[in-house]
């Protein structure tokens, strides 16, 4: 009982001085407009759609990012460009749906859709959270610099047949017995 | 004008005072757990934050003010205004600074803990009106944390009572001139400090609105203003447990001549104000048993034993 009564007691007091003590313990807090608080490189925030190093779209409209999406907040309708590209001729995302997953980052064959370290994305009308491609879309490569798909891929576009690509062989041709 | 206990300057000075000082201890309450939670809690509206109980205050002013349709509307109205009520009226008796006061009473130390025992009818009659079952859970468990701690509350004060020999709070203070009574009556002082802390609800005796298991307990259904007062009503009674016991224990105004009377009244109480603050901070909610058997089966026998102890040990001395 006396024990009992003495564990608590010392317990409380110890827990009031520790707690006190943290009075002299500079705060944690960061205050976020005044102070910009450090974003790391990959942290998911808005979303962009990256040019290739040629300054062409990366998008090839494949609606992989559009079926990965968990909300269903991309919409896209694909388009093709003279040369045989595939180019989305419209690219819709509605930031007031997305939960910022980065699914779509997952999915993307072309490196195209991107997530970057923003998120100071608020709107007093809701339609505007509705982005268009002229607003998702930026003039650099993003985080890959060097990637360029049509330049690996095997699809053939004018100016480039099949097997024009890199590290690619010429397609084989079935009908000759030459080696 | 005159300067004197229970001029009406004196009476408007104090009430006005101990409102606003209720009002801006939520900033004081926010700010302090934010220091000892390594946070700095709310700093924007005004200097340091101070204008931020003139926006809680335009919030809650403005707020609908709602009754709810199956409640009894007039015991809902009244219950919060009884504990506005007992509060401030148990501030008339409290000797603030020589020749400030409202009353000279000579049952001071009475007239307190009648006003307390009344604080029990607000929160059981917002309980029972509001018609909700986290009300009335509130106000059972309410009713009876006050009800038991009261006992004790007053057999704490006895102690110093027999001291000074008399219950008139001025005359208490002054008889601590030769030294304060929390070194006699220590052990009277902690009880009354835990007891002071089930009076007024405060955490980590906030059975009675416990959040996480009974909504917000007695006043689940008050809104507006009503909620308001029930709020305010709470830190004027921190404010006052303070006061009583800076005035009982720790000398009230009494302190060394470089500083005014008023301002060792206000330091001393501020301290407490604080230390109750750092219990929230600090300690855990018990269960409600745990509380009740801590009340009955310890605190009394304690309470109990001191004052035998100090009846003894002054009819020793005569």
């Amino acid at each position: 009982m006396f024990n009992l009564i003495k564990d608590t007691l010392t317990s409380q007091i110890v827990t009031l001085w520790r707690v006190f003590s943290h009075a002299f313990v500079k705060a944690d807090t960061v205050e976020y407009p005044e102070q910009e608080p450090y974003m790391f490189p990959r942290w998911r925030g808005r979303i962009i759609l990256s040019r290739d190093p040629d300054g062409e779209e990366r998008c090839v409209a494949c609606n992989l990012c559009a079926v990965a999406c968990p909300v269903d907040c991309i919409a896209l309708q694909k388009g093709e460009m003279e040369d045989g590209r595939w180019y989305p001729e419209f690219f819709r995302i509605n930031f007031s749906r997305c939960i910022m997953c980065g699914f779509c980052e997952e999915a993307c064959p072309t490196n195209a859709i991107q997530l970057t370290p923003d998120f100071e994305m608020a709107e007093y009308v809701r339609q505007d959270m509705v982005w268009e491609k002229e607003d998702l879309l930026i003039d650099g490569t993003g985080k890959y610099h060097d990637y360029n798909f049509y330049r690996v891929a095997g699809k053939q576009i004018s100016g480039k047949d099949k097997g024009e690509a890199l590290h690619e062989a010429p397609p084989v041709d079935v009908k000759s017995l030459l080696p | 004008m005159t300067w004197e206990v229970g001029s009406a300057l004196n009476i408007g000075v104090i009430l006005f005072s101990v409102i606003v000082i209720a009002a801006m201890l939520i900033w004081v309450e926010r700010r302090l757990l934010s220091l000892w939670q390594e946070r700095l809690g709310p700093n924007r509206v005004g200097p340091f934050g101070l204008l931020q109980v003139v926006a809680d205050m335009i919030k809650i002013f403005t707020k609908e003010d709602w009754v709810p349709p199956f409640s009894d509307r007039f015991s809902f109205v009244l219950a919060p205004t009884i504990i506005m009520m007992v509060v401030l009226l148990s501030f008339s008796v409290i000797p603030f600074a020589p020749g400030m006061g409202v009353i000279d009473s000579n049952i001071g130390i009475l007239f307190v803990l009648a006003m307390a025992s009344l604080g029990a009818y607000s929160v059981m009659l917002a309980g029972l009106a509001s018609d909700n079952k986290y009300a009335l859970l509130g106000a059972l468990r309410a009713a009876a944390q006050m009800v038991s701690y009261e006992v004790f509350m007053g057999i704490s004060l006895l102690g110093v009572v027999a001291l000074s020999g008399s219950f008139n709070l001025r005359e208490i203070v002054l008889s601590q001139s030769d030294g304060w009574y929390v070194i006699p009556q220590l052990i009277g002082f902690v009880i009354f400090l835990i007891a002071g802390v089930a009076e007024s609800h405060r955490l980590p005796f906030d059975i009675p609105e416990a959040e996480q298991e009974i909504v917000a307990g007695y006043h689940t259904e008050y809104s507006g203003m009503k909620f308001g007062m029930f709020f305010v009503g709470e830190y004027l009674g921190l404010v006052l447990i303070s006061s009583l016991i800076t005035v009982l224990f720790f000398g009230g105004w009494l302190g060394p001549g470089f500083l005014p009377p008023i301002v060792w009244f206000v330091l001393k109480a501020f301290v407490f104000v604080a230390f109750f603050i750092l219990m929230r901070a600090a300690i855990p909610r018990p269960r409600y048993d745990q509380l009740m058997t801590y009340g009955w089966l310890f605190l009394l026998p304690l309470s109990l034993v001191n004052l035998m102890v100090t009846g003894v040990i002054i009819l020793l001395g005569q």
